[in-house]
Order: C-alpha cells, then structure tokens, then sequence
C-alpha cells in the first residue's frame, strides 16, 4: 500500500513542479530552480525507498481510477529495468537544472522553462511507469509536445521554431502509428494492461496482424529515437538550450523509442522479421549516423549526429535480443546517457565562454579553460570507447553481441565488420571534437574571451565524468546488480547473473575494439585537415539532406498542394456553396433510402378532414407566392411567408401539440417584426435586372427549380411512409409514464423540457444568449449603406400632421395591452409544467408586450417611462438555470436533478413547485432578455441614421455660412 | 390527413430550397423559414398524427401511452423553433451588416459580372 502511493507521489512530484514553477516572477531565476531542484530531490528520495522492494524483485503497482468503461485507468507499474530508468532521468534531471541556472542568461523568461522542464520530466517519468499501453501513448505524445515547446523556447530565433515544428511533425506522426500499434495489440491480446500484453508474446506472434502492429510499433519508436531515415529532426532540435539538449536529445527522450524496444522485445522480438527490421535500421543509423558525425562543423551537430549513432547502437542491440544483447543495451542506455549529456553541457559551456560552436574557428582552449578541457577530454574518450571508461564497457558488449552467431542470415555475418566499421568512425569524430576544439594553435578571432565558467556550471559536468570513470573502473561493482535486476524484469526471472568485468582475457570483441582504435586514429590522421576544409555534411551527400527534403515536402503538402486544390475545387461564392451542400444532402439522404423506401403494408391513416385539406391549400399557396414573390416584392413575401407559418401553427393545434401551437404563433410574430425592421436597410428593386430574361438566367433557374422540386418530392415520400408505418413503441412512452411520478407534471413535454433533457435546454438556451450577444455586438458597428439614410417618400409623409395622428388610436390600445400581455406571461410561466406554456412562450410573451410599446409610440417616448436591461435579464437567466443545476450537488444529486412537489397556497389551492420552475424561470429571463435585445438593437438603427442625418445637415450649414 | 401533409411539407421544403438557392439575400432568409417550417412539421410528423389527444395526462397514476401523442418529436421541435428563431435573428443581422459593408444585397458579396 505504501510503495503504492509512493509511486503515485513519484509520478505527481514533476508535475506539482511544474505547476509551482509556472506561477513564479519571469525573473525568479534562483527560485524556479530550487523549487524544481527540491521537487526532483523529493523524487530520489522516494526512488531510494522503492530500492528495497524492487530490489527483492518485486513488482509495484498503483492505480487510480479514470475511464472505467473503456478499461482505461491511470496504472503505474515499476519493475527493476523501469526504476533504472526513472532513476537515470530524475538523476540527470537535477545535474540539468543545476547547469541550467547558470546556462540561461538573466533576460530569458525562466518560469516557463523550468516548468516545460518539469513537465516534460513527469511526462517522461509517466511514460516510463505506465502499466497500461494506451496510457503510455498519452505521456508519449505529452514528451514530443512538451519537447516541441522547449526546441522553441528560444522562439524569437527562425531556426528555433522550424526545428521545434519538424521535431513535432516526425514525433507527432510516429506517435500516432504507436497509437494505432497499441490499439491493435490490445485487440489481439483483449487487455490494455502491460503485464497481460508482456505475457503474450506467443499469441501476438501467431496473430496475422502481428506484421502490421510491428511495422507500426516501430514507426513509433524509431521516429523518438531518430533512427534512419526519420533521423533528420535532431540535428533541427539542437537550436534548443544546450540543457535541454543535454537532457531531452541526448539523455532521456530520445531514449524513450530504445526503452520500448527493449520492454516489447519478449512480446514482438525473438522472429526473423523483427531481426532484419530492428537490426538492419539500427547498424544503418549507427554507422551512417558516425560517419556523418565526422564532416559537421558545429559542435552540437557533431553531438547530434553522434547521438543518432548510438541510438542506432542500442536499436541493434534490442533487434539481436539475445540475452548478452538486452543487458549491452540496458547498460549503453545509461552509458550513453552519462557521456553524452557531460558532452553537451561541456559545449554548451563553450559555446558560452567564447560565443561559437564552429569547431573551424575554436582551438587551443587548453589553455583558457584547462579544466573544462580535461572534463570533455575524458567524456568523449568514453564516447570513443576507450578502456578504463564506461563507454568501453557497453561497446565490447555490443562487440560480442554482434560477432555471436544469431540466424546466419547476410545481416548477421555482416554485423562484426559494421562493428568494427562504425568503432573507427566514432573514434575519428571524437578525437576530431577534442584536437580541434582544445589543441591546435590558440584562436584569436573568437567573439568573447575564453575563460573558465562559474564553478557550479561544472560541478554537473565534473559528476557526469566522475560517473564515467567509476563505472569504466569498476563495473561490477557499482551497477552490475542494477542492471542484472533490470534485464531480469525484461527478460524473466531465470536470467543468470552476468559479471560485467573489464578484462575478460584476450578476446575476440577485445581485437575489434583494437581495430576500431586503430583505424579510427589512422581515419583521422589521414583525412583531418580536408575535412575541416570541407562543407559541412560528407562528400557528396552534402547536398542531399534529409532536412531539406521534409521541408520542400511539408511546403508542398500544407501550401502548394491546397492551393492548388482550391484554384480547382473551391469557390469564395456562396451561392455555389449553397447548391453543393444542398446537392450532397440530397445524396445523402437518396444513397441509404434508394430502393428501400416502401410504403407500410397497413397503412395508418386519420380520416381526412376537408376543412385540413383547404387550410393546407391556403398554406401552399402562401408558401408558394412567398417563393414568388420574396426577389421583388419582400413586403408581400413577408405576409406570405406568415401565411404559410400561422397554417403550421394551426396544423400543430390540429394534430395535438398545444405546446408547439403556442410557440410557434410567438415565434412567428416576432420573426415577422424582425423581418419587417430588416427591410428597410435593403436597397431597393423596381427595376428588373437586364440579365434575368436572358438564356444563362433561365438555364440557371431552371435547374434550381429540378433540385428544389426533388427535395420537396423526396421529402413528401419519406413523410407520408413515415407517417403511415406503424409507430415502434419508444422512449417517448417511458417519457409519458414517468412524467409525473418523477419529473412532477403532467404537461410531458415541458417536463422533458425543463427535466428529463434539463442539459439539452441549457445548452439551447446559451446558444440564444451568444445569439443574442452577437446581434448586438454586429449592430454597435453598423453602417448603413449611403442611400438607406436619405429621407424616403412615406418617411417624409409622416410630416403631415394628419398622417402623424394616424396611429393614436392603435398607441393607446397597445398601451393598455401591456399589462393584459404581462398577466397572460404569468400564466403561460406558472401553468407550464402541466399545461401548454412555459418560461420560453412567457419570455416570447413579454417581449411582443415590450414591443407593441415601440410599435406604437415615439422611442424616446418608450425608453423615457420603461427602462429595459437585456443584457442583465440574459446574464441573470443564465445564473437561474446554472444555479438551479448546480443546486442539485448540494443535496448530493448530479447536474440538474429536479425536485417536484405540489404546495398548497392559501386562496389559490394546490401549485406545483418543482425546483424545475427555477430553472424556467432562467429560461424565461433569458429569452426576454434576449428576444428584447435584438428587437431594441435593430430599431435603434433609425435613431442612429436620424443622429448621423442631423449631422450632415449641420455640416451643410456651416459650410454655407463660410 | 397524412397525403395532405406529407404534400404540404414537400411544398414548404421545395419553397424553401427553391428560395435559398436565389442569389439575394433577403430570398435566402425566406426560403430559410419557409425550410424550418418543413422540417418541423416533418420531425412532428415522425410521432405519427393524432387528433384531439394532447400529450398532457391526468394527476398521478400511471397511464396507456397509445391513449396520448408522442411527446419526444413535440420536445424536439420546441427546441427546435427556438434555435431556429435565433439562426434566422442572425441571419438577418449579417444581412443587414452585410449590406452595410459591400453596399449590394448579394449573398456573394458583389453583383456578378455580367
């Protein structure tokens, strides 16, 4: 139970950094790194009271409940190789922060990098400590995000966010293969638990699939690790601070792809397919990756290429999977680790002292910085391989690994020589990085004077190589339990132990490694000078990077190509558009209901009444005319069109919706208003436009006419087969049947409304608020078009006073409607919940009564004697109904879980009082507020062109008068 | 009662198409509602017809379903009449903004070359 939590804790301790780092001053520089240094030393702690259990091989799990359903849970598992590694990162991790304080300059925004780092650090260290495979994608995708943000922390710089943008691409799509390869195998296996796939082994390899899980699995990891050909992104990432550098690309991310090749090795290793993928791209990516190592000028690219190199060393070694092969690259995973983050730190130092990390213009710096000199000196010889260091060590294992007899295939047979090859070249470049760089004549044209960096920014460096050296002298010693525990926990329990020792006797991988030495000095001796002369790549493949290549091809396919694709298919027109959507949704609708349409056997039917029949001929003709009509005659098809809509009013009171009848006549009056205020900013239309009678224009009509015809047709027949089927018993009668027993009302339809689908009514009742707000915010900037603000004929009319008293009857009626209409709103509110109405037709209701008040009298007239807030109203309604909901936590319910009761009130006898009402009145509050605000906002556009009018004439008049 | 609104829902549909395919503006608000009116009626008309019995019961107990109308298509195109009031509010606001801006009623933005 304690290792438990203590692994939960341990997982937690980045991100709670991460999160306290993020709220600090940007120039708490001291602060940032002390939080995340003691965070981190937390984090040791708790990995050193782990030791004891996973020491005695047991395996510890914690886990929290997530998604249940799908069987995702937050489990975490750690086994002796999955503390190895959490330990080498939290270790690395906190040399990193220590170098980072003094790397970083005192301008640089150090929150976010500390708290980047952190994250990536929990990110990582969750990565590691899944014990569920599709968690393990999450954290994976969380480090290439997380890498992607500190390549770009620098992002003033150009090369900073292409770098950091490419990382992410070849990461990111390797992830999502991962994705996909972990979806499979959780099919093939029926469990996404780590344990139950890493026991599976035999059925994934029998499965037929297992080609492509495979193919997936290591598109995944060889895009982290930057194996070749998706190698050419970590050469990009080194526009990152060096710390970064040092931890992510050198250290830990880049690990991440080794360390799921050797953890998934028992389940998808061990057949010949796995063997020729895993070790024909890992001795590619190991020697090209040392050649091209050779040929870079620049001292982190030099690194980098070096990096690949040896990933490809631990990628060949995880492909053999032998048990010498395993253990090789457990122990060069944290060999690697520790030589090549000193070396970039030791660059990075460097680059800081003397302002460049072109290796043509540095030399001699033996002599300013002798310390930092003999620190980098022995770091590469580990890098080397040379003996007495740490890096000797994993390298004669991996010589043994590769001169073992596997499956006697031409790879195999080859593997000893590209050994040997790849040695020679990894001795050249790093006896290249320290002649160049340290010895030589003393450069003189270097932007800073060299000096010795402050002593903390070593003392990480000085660790690193110490490090080296101890485990170079002493291997079994110092990690070889370590490590016999961490290839036990891959490989099973019956492993035996093997003795990691420095002198096995004369031995075969002993000569490769003299070979190696040899060749790689005699490479250097003979080639030095013209390589340093040379271009910055190897000869003649210079010019062919791999860099450029995904460029030129992510131009093409995010610029070039939808270009292209729009010139072709797109249009910017609307009118298209709309004919293309409707055309689709004709297609979509006549694709499944081709053929299968057939009218019921026994058709229901409801006697016809003649009185319906007419109505509809009535509705028909308004629908009709209002298509007619509406290009130059809009009043009309305004009338039509409410014509048409006051016919489904009536055929919704007809066919027994009283509820619908209600809305939908509110709705339609104040849709008619709307419409009827919109038309006086329309330009207007008399004359016919010349090119409607010609040819083009009836062609274009006249297919309009074909689609709008199949629509109707293909409506109507649907309609009348649905209507006519018999009705499958639905959810609709668990609505009627429980209506009143759980919801408390009879009138079912508001109570779906207010409490079965209370969610539903939230939702709609926020998109009318953003409605509501975005009407207004589109009117506060309107300008009217020139010739809408002239005086028009019937405006000018007005003048005469006859005509002006026309409306004071109608305004004095209207005037004594308004509290006629707010009784009626009342009792549409309060009877709601059992009989038609609601706090929408309420809402509808007092807004018409707010309107009738502008209809009839003078704007000003109104707003001087009834101050209306939409805006409150909205934001107020919005608080009701949230509230109501939230309400329901208190009592231990979930989201707007209604309460229902009747109380008797005296004089008015029994009401019901549920706390859905609340939530109505939310509703209603809100549609007033809305329905009014859009109302007030379009009829105050006269006032405004009234205003902008009055301007004008003044301006007329003072010009006059000059 | 079924053929004569199944028919007049093809009529409102085809209005409404007809109309939203015109390159005027205030054509396309038309055929919009026009279009709403179809489809509520259609997704009404899913609960089957029913003449004279409301979807509204007697006080407690527990009741026949085949005796009342299907409340759910009613729920359903309540909801709908309210977003469709306020998709076409919209509209009629970008319209008018619209034609404010570019100074012609084209749903294009400007008079097509002729």
């Amino acid at each position: 139970m304690i290792e438990e939590n203590l692994l939960l804790i341990l997982v937690a301790l980045p991100f709670a950094a991460a999160l306290a780092t993020s709220t600090m001053s940007p120039r708490a520089h001291d602060a940032a790194a002390w939080v995340s240094g003691l965070f981190l030393a937390a984090g040791g702690v708790v990995l050193a009271l782990l030791h004891g259990p996973i020491g005695a091989g047991q395996v510890v799990r914690g886990q929290i409940g997530w998604v249940p359903a799908p069987g995702l849970d937050l489990s975490f598992r750690m086994d002796g190789f999955v503390w190895l590694f959490v330990s080498l990162i939290f270790g690395i991790g906190i040399l990193v922060l220590i170098y980072a304080r003094y790397y970083l300059s005192k301008t640089d925004p150090v929150p976010r990098f500390y708290a980047f780092l952190m994250a990536f650090t929990g990110a990582m260290v969750g990565m590691v400590l899944s014990g569920n495979i599709l968690m393990l994608v999450v954290f994976w995708e969380l480090t290439s995000i997380l890498s992607f943000l500190l390549i770009g922390y620098w992002h003033q710089g150009q090369a900073a966010r292409e770098g950091a943008r490419m990382a992410l691409i070849v990461t990111g799509a390797g992830g999502l293969c991962l994705l996909l390869a972990m979806v499979l195998l959780g099919q093939i296996v029926g469990s996404h638990d780590l344990d139950r796939v890493l026991a599976a082994g035999d059925l994934v390899r029998a499965h037929p699939l297992y080609p492509l899980v495979l193919g997936l699995f290591l598109l995944g990891c060889f895009t982290k690790s930057a194996q070749m050909p998706f190698h050419f992104w970590l050469p990009g990432a080194m526009a990152a601070p060096t710390p970064v550098s040092a931890f992510l690309h050198s250290a830990t991310m880049v690990k991440a792809g080794v360390f799921l090749l050797v953890r998934f090795s028992p389940v998808l290793g061990q057949t010949d397919l796995w063997f020729h993928l895993v070790t024909g791209t890992g001795m590619a990516t190991l020697v090209l990756g040392a050649f091209f190592a050779i040929f870079r000028h620049d001292l982190k690219g030099l690194l980098a290429y070096s990096t690949i190199s040896h990933l490809g060393l631990i990628t060949a070694l995880a492909g053999i999977g032998s048990t010498g092969a395993i253990l090789a690259a457990i122990f060069h995973i944290l060999n690697h680790a520790v030589f090549k983050a000193s070396l970039f730190m030791a660059a990075g130092i460097i680059d800081h002292e003397t302002g460049t990390r072109d290796m043509r213009r540095l030399g001699g710096l033996r002599h300013a910085m002798p310390v930092t000199a003999s620190l980098a000196i022995v770091a590469s010889a580990a890098m080397a391989g040379v003996p007495l260091l740490n890096g000797f060590l994993s390298k004669e294992m991996f010589f043994a690994a590769a001169a073992d007899w596997n499956n006697g295939s031409w790879l195999d047979n080859a593997l000893p020589y590209l050994a040997v090859l790849a040695g020679a070249f990894s001795v050249a470049y790093s006896l290249r990085f320290i002649a160049t760089v340290f010895f030589g004549p003393v450069a003189t044209d270097l932007p800073r004077a060299p000096h010795e960096p402050p002593a903390l920014m070593r003392r990480p460096v000085e660790a690193l190589v110490l490090i080296c050296l101890v485990v170079g002298i002493l291997p079994g010693l110092t990690l070889g339990p370590v490590l016999h525990l961490a290839a036990v926990s891959v490989l099973g329990p019956d492993l035996p132990y093997t003795d990691i020792a420095l002198w096995h006797g004369l031995t075969l991988p002993l000569a490769m490694s003299g070979v190696a030495l040899v060749a790689g000095l005699l490479l250097y001796a003979v080639f030095g000078r013209q390589i340093a002369r040379g271009p910055e790549g190897p000869p003649l493949l210079h010019r062919l990077r791999a860099q450029k290549l995904f460029e030129r091809g992510m131009f093409r396919l995010t610029w070039t190509l939808p270009r292209l694709g729009l010139r072709l298919f797109g249009t910017e027109r609307l009118q298209p558009q709309l004919r293309l959507i409707v055309l689709l949704a004709l297609a979509a609708a006549a694709v499944p209901l081709w053929g299968v349409l057939a009218p019921a056997a026994h058709p229901l039917s409801v006697p016809l009444n003649p009185a319906f029949a007419a109505m509809w001929g009535a509705g028909a003709a308004c629908a009709l005319g209002a298509a007619a009509l509406a290009k130059y005659h809009r009043f009309a098809a305004v009338i039509l069109l409410g014509g048409a809509g006051a016919v489904t009013c009536l055929t919704f009171a007809w066919l027994s919706a009283p509820d619908l009848a209600v809305t939908q006549l509110l709705v339609e009056i104040v849709t008619t208003v709307l419409l009827l205020l919109g038309l006086r900013w329309l330009p207007k239309r008399r004359e016919e436009i010349a090119a409607d009678r010609l040819l083009p224009a009836r062609l274009r009509r006249a297919r309009d006419f074909v689609i709008a015809g199949t629509v109707g047709l293909g409506l109507a027949a649907v309609a009348y087969v649905m209507m006519t089927s018999p009705l499958i018993p639905n959810v609709g009668d668990w609505f009627l049947r429980n209506a009143y027993h759980e919801g408390g009302g009879t009138n079912v339809v508001n109570v779906i409304l207010v409490d079965f689908r209370a969610f539903d009514t939230f939702g709609e009742i926020t998109v009318l608020a953003i409605v509501g707000i975005t009407v207004f915010a589109l009117l506060r900037r309107f300008r009217p078009a020139p010739e809408s603000t002239t005086r028009s004929e019937e405006e000018a009319g007005l003048r005469d006073p006859t005509l002006a008293h026309a409306l004071l009857v109608p305004s004095v009626i209207m005037r004594w409607m308004f509290p006629v209409l707010i009784v009626l709103a009342a009792t549409l509110f309060f009877r709601g919940h059992d009989l038609p109405g609601g706090g929408f037709s309420a809402g509808v209701t007092v807004s018409i009564a707010i309107l009738l008040q502008y209809l009839g009298h003078d704007l000003r007239w109104v707003e001087a004697r009834l101050t209306v807030l939409p805006i409150r109203w909205m934001g107020v309604g919005l608080l009701i109904a949230g509230g109501t909901g939230l309400g329901a936590f208190v009592f231990g319910h979930p989201f707007l879980t209604a309460h229902a009761r009747y109380v008797d009130l005296p004089l008015i006898g029994q009401v019901p009082a549920a706390t859905a009402l609340i939530f109505d009145a939310g509703v209603f509050a809100l549609v007033l507020g809305v329905t009014v605000l859009m109302l007030i906002a379009l009829a105050h556009q006269s006032l405004r062109i009234a205003r902008l009018r009055e301007r004008d004439r003044l301006a007329q008049k003072e010009r006059e008068a000059a | 009662m079924e053929i004569v609104l199944s028919a007049a829902i093809g009529i409102l549909a085809a209005s409404g198409v007809w109309l939203l395919l015109r390159p005027r503006t205030f054509q396309v608000i038309v055929g919009l509602c026009l279009l709403s009116y179809a489809v509520n009626l259609f997704i009404f008309a899913m609960g089957r017809l029913m003449v004279g019995v409301p979807p509204i019961m007697p006080r407690g107990g527990f009741i026949d379903p085949t005796a009342y109308a299907d409340p759910l298509p009613q729920a359903l195109v309540l909801t709908a009449i309210v977003i469709g009031f306020a998709a076409t509010a919209l509209f009629l606001v970008v319209l008018i903004a619209a034609r404010g801006l570019t100074g012609n009623d084209h749903v294009d933005g400007k008079e097509p070359e002729a």
